[in-house]
């Protein structure tokens, strides 16, 4: 009979010091893609063509020049538009902390779109958050993630941020997958359930937008137009330090990395 | 591709003797070669031949149904009439599957003249499901939204107290048509989507589809990248089943083997995204190759070498613990006989006494050069489900340490392109079994349909019969040790 405890702490603590400084277990991890508009050539529109999600498009402004403009709501990290682009202007990168409360920072153009409405005040939710988690269709490579949150790497307890079976004891619905028409009542429910103040999470590029499988006869496009969204998260799926520095974010304990679509150091 | 012609009426007999000479069935879809003509195809295995048999059937109305004699068909010909409104006469299920009951699209969504971005109207009612009505029985509904960060399906159970009389999974809440989705693509872009019908199952999807396309447009992968495919497919393995052995350890409240499970998974994940880029293995898969080489450098097999360690310690601590022993021996029983004729897959029959694996008995990749053994449990219960896992483990740390002696330089790429009018079926024994893509093109070498068989899709199938007449404290333990996905069960 062997003596897992003590085999436990013979291991010590596996728990990653991230983020204040430590590893946060992304090495080598390809992120969303990086572009520099500057950099692209005349009438090219080669990442545009074969983005699989429509996620970027260039379109010309006012004046007649040519503007690029990426949705990372839309990207799906498959990087074939940085394989297509014939001048380095889409990259790859490391980016990946792409958590924003409004939609707009998502939005990469040449023009920045206005601020919605201020953020409303979450007093009283910095140190502790309770999540209730709506799979509406997802592909499973969200959920692989969200339930790597709980292993002892990530230890996602030690911030104060536990999953609820109970919509009754959730403050934020966590939902990923596309809104397929059979989840989306249940959806709803969920919803419905949750007391006030109650507050959304779209996971994952599928609930922000759609992503590759949204539209079609069975499926919506993610959270848009059926649930207020507080909190997006775009990713393919999102890697568990995503979704930590996101909920970080979201308690106001972490700033928000991502303005206009650019990630800001 | 072969595909032989055959007359509904003679759909039975044919049948039956594919079973009586050691074949087996493996699934069947349909698709339309010319508008308002559809086409069955049944595929099966045959017994010491790495071919496929194919047949195509042109119905001109209702076709006998085959379940009766060869059950596994059963779910086909249900996705079938709900996605192309074949009939099947004599489907002792004539229920709808995958479309819920109370979705009315107005034509059978697979039907080309279905408007791609047309949703279905939809009401949601029961169907399906059996009434109870004795007073000592309960129903117990449970989902589609479960506790826990799980995936959506509605688990029914109609119980006595602690016994289960009758479980019924409702599945499909999860049907995104992803099918569909694939029509009309350009390949690197169905490639992306293949990647995601199961996320967990990202580069076994990718790779069936490319070789399902390989085989239409007759295109040789160079061997370099044939290594390579393999190396990445046993990778994907190992973070599966080692997330299986940690979920298991949940089940049976093993709490320091639960961390430990999980820990190894975040390992072999965190090592994915170092080779790769990817934690799920992905974009890296093309028609004809690999998008970019790889460079295993010394750090990788050491890491991996340090990983095998650990696991094999780790694996011979649960094999020796008595409490989660206890909870898995004769847990879910699944006989080989239930395992065969409803098509079990995977680690599930290879726990049940059936010594299958695609990659031996159909050797795709570079499987055919590297030396595989195939572990093979006879007891069929939850504890021979996890150690044919467990062996499993151990036989993809051998086969990526020779892969790696294997490699030598050269090419992973080379062109491949869409011949019109032709069509190519692939397949991989993906970390839960075997997976399976259809691959049709149009006159114009635009993609016209794509099935995907998932194996989730046969073991869902499979694993009420292990619940029915069991207890309800066992349930979780039985449903952990299947392993099953729901995506890509529901597609």
């Amino acid at each position: 009979m062997p003596l897992w405890t003590l085999f436990g702490l013979w291991n010590a603590n596996a728990t990653t010091g991230w983020p204040d400084g430590a590893d946060d277990g992304q090495e080598g991890l390809i992120g969303m893609p990086r572009f520099a508009p500057e950099r692209c050539a005349e009438g090219c529109e080669e990442c545009a063509a074969v983005c699989p999600t429509a996620a970027i498009s260039v379109h010309r402004d006012r004046s007649g020049a040519e503007r690029l403009a990426v949705d990372y709501g839309r990207c799906v990290v498959c990087q074939l538009c940085v394989e297509a682009c014939p001048t380095d202007a889409a990259m790859p990168s490391h980016d990946w902390a792409f958590g924003a409360r409004d939609r707009c920072d998502l939005r990469l153009d040449g023009h920045r779109a206005e601020r919605k409405t201020p953020v409303a005040s979450r007093q009283g939710f910095r140190r502790s958050l309770h999540i209730r988690h709506i799979d509406a269709g997802s592909c499973n490579g969200c959920e692989s993630e969200l339930q790597a949150l709980d292993n002892p790497f990530y230890n996602l307890h030690r911030f104060g941020i536990f999953f609820t079976p109970s919509p009754r004891f959730a403050d934020l619905l966590l939902v990923t997958g596309p809104v397929t028409y059979a989840m989306r009542d249940p959806l709803l429910r969920a919803y419905e359930a949750m007391p006030d103040p109650r507050w959304v999470m779209a996971v994952g590029t599928c609930a922000v937008s759609g992503g590759i499988s949204g539209g079609g006869y069975a499926c919506g496009n993610g959270l848009e137009g059926v649930l207020p969204v507080d909190l997006y998260l775009p990713g393919c799926p999102p890697n568990p330090a995503a979704l930590i520095e996101a909920l970080l974010m979201f308690l106001d304990r972490a700033p928000q990395r991502v303005k206009g679509g650019r990630i800001v150091e | 591709m072969n595909v032989i012609s055959i007359k509904p009426e003679h759909l039975i007999e044919a049948t039956a003797r594919v079973i009586a000479d050691g074949g087996r069935m493996q699934m069947a879809y349909a698709w339309y070669p010319e508008p308002g003509q559809i086409e069955l195809r049944y595929i099966a295995s045959q017994a010491n031949n790495p071919e496929f048999l194919v047949w195509g059937c042109r119905p001109k109305g209702p076709v006998p149904s085959l379940t009766a004699t060869t059950p596994l068909l059963g779910w086909y010909e249900r996705e079938i009439a709900d996605l192309f409104g074949q009939q099947f006469v004599g489907q002792p299920e004539p229920y709808s599957l995958v479309i819920h009951p109370g979705a009315a699209p107005i034509l059978p969504p697979l039907d080309p003249s279905y408007p791609a971005s047309m949703p279905m109207p939809f009401v949601a009612k029961d169907g399906g499901i059996p009434d109870v009505e004795s007073p000592d029985v309960q129903r117990l509904p449970f989902g589609p939204a479960r506790a826990d960060v799980v995936e959506s399906v509605e688990l029914i159970f109609f119980y006595v107290g602690e016994r289960i009389l009758y479980f019924h999974p409702q599945l499909f809440f999860k049907h995104r048509g992803m099918e569909k989705r694939f029509e009309g693509r350009c390949l690197t872009s169905a490639v992306v989507l293949a990647e995601r019908v199961s996320g967990v199952g990202s580069f076994s999807h990718a790779l069936a589809f490319c070789q399902a396309v390989e085989e239409a447009a007759g295109c040789a992968v160079p061997r370099r990248a044939l290594l390579l495919r393999a190396l990445l497919a046993e990778l994907e393995r190992l973070y599966n089943h080692l997330h299986y052995l940690g979920h298991l350890a949940h089940t049976t409240t093993l709490k320091v083997g639960e961390a430990e499970g999980k820990l190894l998974e975040e390992r072999a994940k965190q090592i994915n995204a170092r080779l790769t880029g990817s934690r799920f293995l992905r974009s890296l898969l093309v028609p004809g190759g690999l998008r970019r080489d790889l460079d295993p450098q010394p750090w990788f097999g050491e890491a991996l070498e340090d990983l095998r360690k650990d696991v094999a310690r780790y694996a011979a601590m649960l094999e020796s613990t008595n409490s989660h022993l206890d909870r898995l021996l004769t847990t879910g029983v699944l006989s080989d006989k239930v395992a065969l004729d409803q098509g079990a897959t995977g680690p599930i029959e290879r726990a049940s006494g059936l010594d299958r694996d695609l990659r031996r008995d159909h050797p795709y990749a570079a499987y055919a050069e590297l030396p595989l053994a195939v572990p093979v449990r006879t007891s069929g219960d939850a504890h021979a489900r996890a150690q044919v896992r467990i062996a499993e483990i151990d036989v993809s740390m051998a086969l990526i340490e020779r892969i790696l002696l294997l490699l030598s330089d050269g090419s992973v790429y080379v062109d491949c392109v869409a011949v019109p009018n032709s069509e190519g079926l692939g397949w991989a024994e993906s970390p839960r079994g075997s997976l399976f893509y259809a691959v049709h093109f149009d006159a114009g070498g635009k993609i016209a349909r794509v099935k995907i068989k998932s194996p989730s899709f046969s073991n869902w199938r499979v694993f009420p019969f292990t619940v029915h007449d069991s207890d309800m404290m066992n349930y979780a333990i039985d449903e952990a040790s299947f392993g099953l996905t729901v995506a890509g069960c529901d597609r």
